[in-house]
């Protein structure tokens, strides 16, 4: 019986200890989108923070692919049950740049809670994007990454192709789909993100707009201009490919990531963050290369970024937002940056990461690593090259979708698709205009 | 023969409804009353302003062509869900009443699909026909039939179909099957001594029969149609490809919470509303006469 007395009256002291610790630190919530191997990185790194200091807790929650990600987040605002910090891919930025009054800023943020915080120690060509045009900082680049070519060194040689062909054009790759086709393999081209590559960055890469007042950073009056003649040769040759079983669509997101990495695919246009997930799974010997473009004279422009930015939203205490501050801080520093940078394929979103990684012989010793880098960063940027600042983004990528999965299958003209598909983004546009004004 | 009963005061028969009222007040007119204010209205995503638009949210629908031809698919996609759950249903249900031995067990594992979330149906369906690890999609290829569904607006149909109408064909086989071991057997066996056919025989006796429970499957399933399966569609194909899979009530979800386009998704549930109700009128005024009770 003074067994069990004892006992009691030392889980009750336990618990009472416990208690006041865990009351004693500041617990904050993070949404995000990442699950599988990424999900595994970000959990990592938020450990790390945890253990690193005892005055704050991150908690993080995955709540779907991104658009999920971002439409949980809106939900919750509303409900007034929102996270501290929000994962908003870049499509959404433009969505939550409007709603004023959502988010604290990032360069507010960061001054209320005394934390040391450099924006130019990013990388301008991320930084730009979640930076308004009188240079205020209003999110944090999280992951950001860049369109490359994934190309199976395996199947090259099975379609009795020189592995390390040159690829730098849309002409010889299609010589090359054509070689992989008479030699019987299945799936000789695929691709990820088909609007997000083969538009939004097709664009960027060729120095042609793809929306009026420069692409949406000059104004909410923009209109969408992706129906040019070039835009239309592209995707009228995805669409033939497409006809002749070249190219197999396998849906809009990344499910055709799947195929490259179980082998079947042999060259697919993927973001260069695909490289987590290939270097783990891929059993065949894989190489990256730059993304293709159309003629041999003009050397391209640079691409633009796809990813992700972390935003502090409103309504949170004082204390919650140091915390929020720490946290977004601890994840801009050096060594994290260039791990993620190392371990996933994104781009190290600050210079100091990418210098340390280039210093430790990484890219040496994993060629084709630094090619994000490089396309992203060759250029000067143009109005054309510097991203895209859109309303109702998602929703556009939508139709496009649609419009373009028409081109595929062959039930429109490349044409038809996409007038069609600024036709009814440019609707979507003014309705975001007029809800934003 | 109808029968009336007069209640003295009013206070009884006010208590009595009351309930019901208040059901009707807290799950129908109330929402339905919001989602009227609503649609007159054009919010940001995250409600920190909005603005009042009169009549430009229908006005905005009903000039995309998308939109029109959602009604289209709608009909399509309703029709086959019903005919073909209520068809299969009613087949089952014909032989399992025919059964002497095990007549239990073929009945409960009948019906054990409609146990089955329609979210979760659409996720089993889809990992069958996936095209990277489907076995259904692999035995097609190896047949020589090219399955892509994120692609073929017709094969993206026929999935959708046939995962929404699969739990219902138990919910339909349950309801036939009691109907049928309701009719009385010494009619079937009077018409069997008087030399009809077992069609001639289903078609004159059991058939009529069953029109109040068909009746009542019909509006069942439509409404099913209609409003039960998003999950369905949102997890199998999000209403591609080309919207070819999008039906007005995965609209309203997807431009509401998928899009954030709070404005034009109640707008679009004013117009289901309505086109429920007239639904339900040309139901019960026209078809329900053929009913026999």
């Amino acid at each position: 019986m003074k067994h069990l007395k004892a006992i009691i009256a030392s889980i009750a002291l336990f618990v009472m200890f416990a208690g006041t610790t865990v009351q004693a630190k500041v617990e904050i919530q993070w949404w995000h989108a990442f699950g599988g191997r990424l999900g595994e990185l970000l959990d990592e790194q938020v450990n790390k923070f945890n253990a690193s200091q005892n005055k704050y807790t991150v908690v993080h929650t995955r709540k779907g692919n991104y658009s999920e990600t971002l439409n949980a987040g809106i939900a919750a605002f509303r409900a007034g049950q929102h996270p501290n910090i929000l994962m908003v891919f870049e499509v959404g930025t433009a969505s939550l740049m409007a709603a004023k009054g959502a988010y604290v800023p990032m360069y507010q943020l960061m001054k209320d809670a005394g934390q040391s915080f450099n924006p130019n120690g990013f990388v301008s060509a991320v930084s730009g994007y979640y930076t308004t045009t009188d240079g205020k900082m209003l999110s944090m680049p999280y992951n950001s990454s860049t369109p490359v070519l994934w190309v199976n060194k395996d199947l090259m040689k099975k379609a009795g192709l020189d592995p390390e062909m040159d690829l730098s054009t849309w002409k010889r790759v299609g010589n090359a789909l054509d070689a992989a086709k008479a030699k019987g393999i299945d799936m000789p081209f695929c691709t990820c993100w088909h609007s997000w590559v083969h538009l939004e960055n097709f664009s960027a890469y060729h120095n042609i707009p793809f929306a009026t007042k420069a692409n949406g950073f000059a104004g909410l009056d923009t209109e969408l201009s992706f129906n040019s003649p070039v835009h239309i040769k592209h995707i009228q040759t995805l669409g033939k490919w497409s006809q002749e079983g070249k190219f197999k669509y396998m849906g809009r997101r990344n499910e055709a990531g799947k195929n490259f990495r179980a082998g079947e695919c042999m060259l697919m246009t993927e973001s260069s963050a695909g490289y987590a997930g290939i270097k783990k799974e891929a059993k065949f010997e894989f190489g990256i290369r730059h993304l293709p473009y159309y003629g041999a004279t003009e050397a391209p422009q640079n691409t633009i970024i796809g990813g992700s930015s972390l935003w502090a939203l409103s309504g949170k205490s004082k204390e919650e937002n140091k915390a929020t501050a720490a946290f977004l801080a601890f994840l801009s520093k050096t060594d994290i940056q260039a791990k993620w940078h190392q371990d996933t394929g994104y781009l190290g979103v600050t210079t100091a990461a990418a210098k340390k990684t280039k210093s430790s012989g990484f890219y040496k010793a994993n060629p084709g690593t630094d090619l994000a880098g490089v396309q992203m960063m060759r250029n000067k940027v143009t109005q054309n090259s510097k991203g895209l600042r859109l309303g109702s983004f998602d929703q556009i990528r939508g139709i496009i979708d649609e419009e373009m999965e028409g081109v595929y299958n062959g039930s429109k003209t490349a044409q038809v698709a996409l007038d069609n598909a600024v036709r009814r983004g440019n609707v979507l546009l003014r309705r975001f205009e007029r809800a934003n004004k | 023969m109808e029968k009336r009963v007069f209640f003295k005061g009013w206070w009884l028969p006010a208590l009595l409804v009351a309930p019901q009222l208040l059901i009707s007040f807290v799950f129908f007119f109330y929402p339905s009353g919001q989602a009227i204010w609503n649609s007159l209205f054009l919010p940001d995503p995250f409600g920190l302003k909005t603005e009042f638009v009169g009549l430009d949210n229908f006005r905005f629908l009903l000039s995309d062509p998308y939109y029109l031809a959602s009604f289209k698919t709608t009909v399509i996609f309703s029709t086959a869900v019903s005919v073909s759950s209520m068809a299969l249903g009613l087949y089952l249900a014909a032989l399992a009443d025919r059964l002497i031995k095990g007549a239990g067990v073929y009945q409960t594992l009948l019906i054990w699909p409609y146990a089955i979330a329609p979210a979760i149906a659409g996720v089993l369906w889809l990992f069958m026909f996936n095209g990277n690890i489907g076995l259904a999609s692999y035995y097609l290829k190896a047949l020589g039939y090219e399955w892509n569904h994120t692609l073929k607006g017709d094969q993206a149909m026929f999935l959708v179909i046939l995962a929404s109408s699969w739990g219902r064909i138990s919910y339909n086989f349950l309801f036939f099957l009691a109907g049928l071991q309701a009719i009385p057997k010494s009619i079937i066996e009077a018409a069997a001594i008087d030399g009809a056919s077992f069609w001639k025989r289903f078609g004159t006796i059991v058939i009529p029969l069953l029109s109040p429970i068909t009746f009542f499957l019909l509006v069942v399933n439509i409404v099913y149609a209609f409003f039960d399966t998003f999950g369905v569609i949102h997890t199998i194909t999000s209403g591609g490809p080309e919207q070819s899979t999008t039906i007005l009530v995965y609209k309203v979800f997807s431009d509401g919470f998928v899009s954030q386009d709070l404005g034009s998704s109640a707008a679009q549930s004013v117009i289901l509303l309505v086109l429920v109700g007239i639904l339900t009128v040309i139901q019960f005024k026209y078809i329900e006469r053929k009913v026999h009770y």
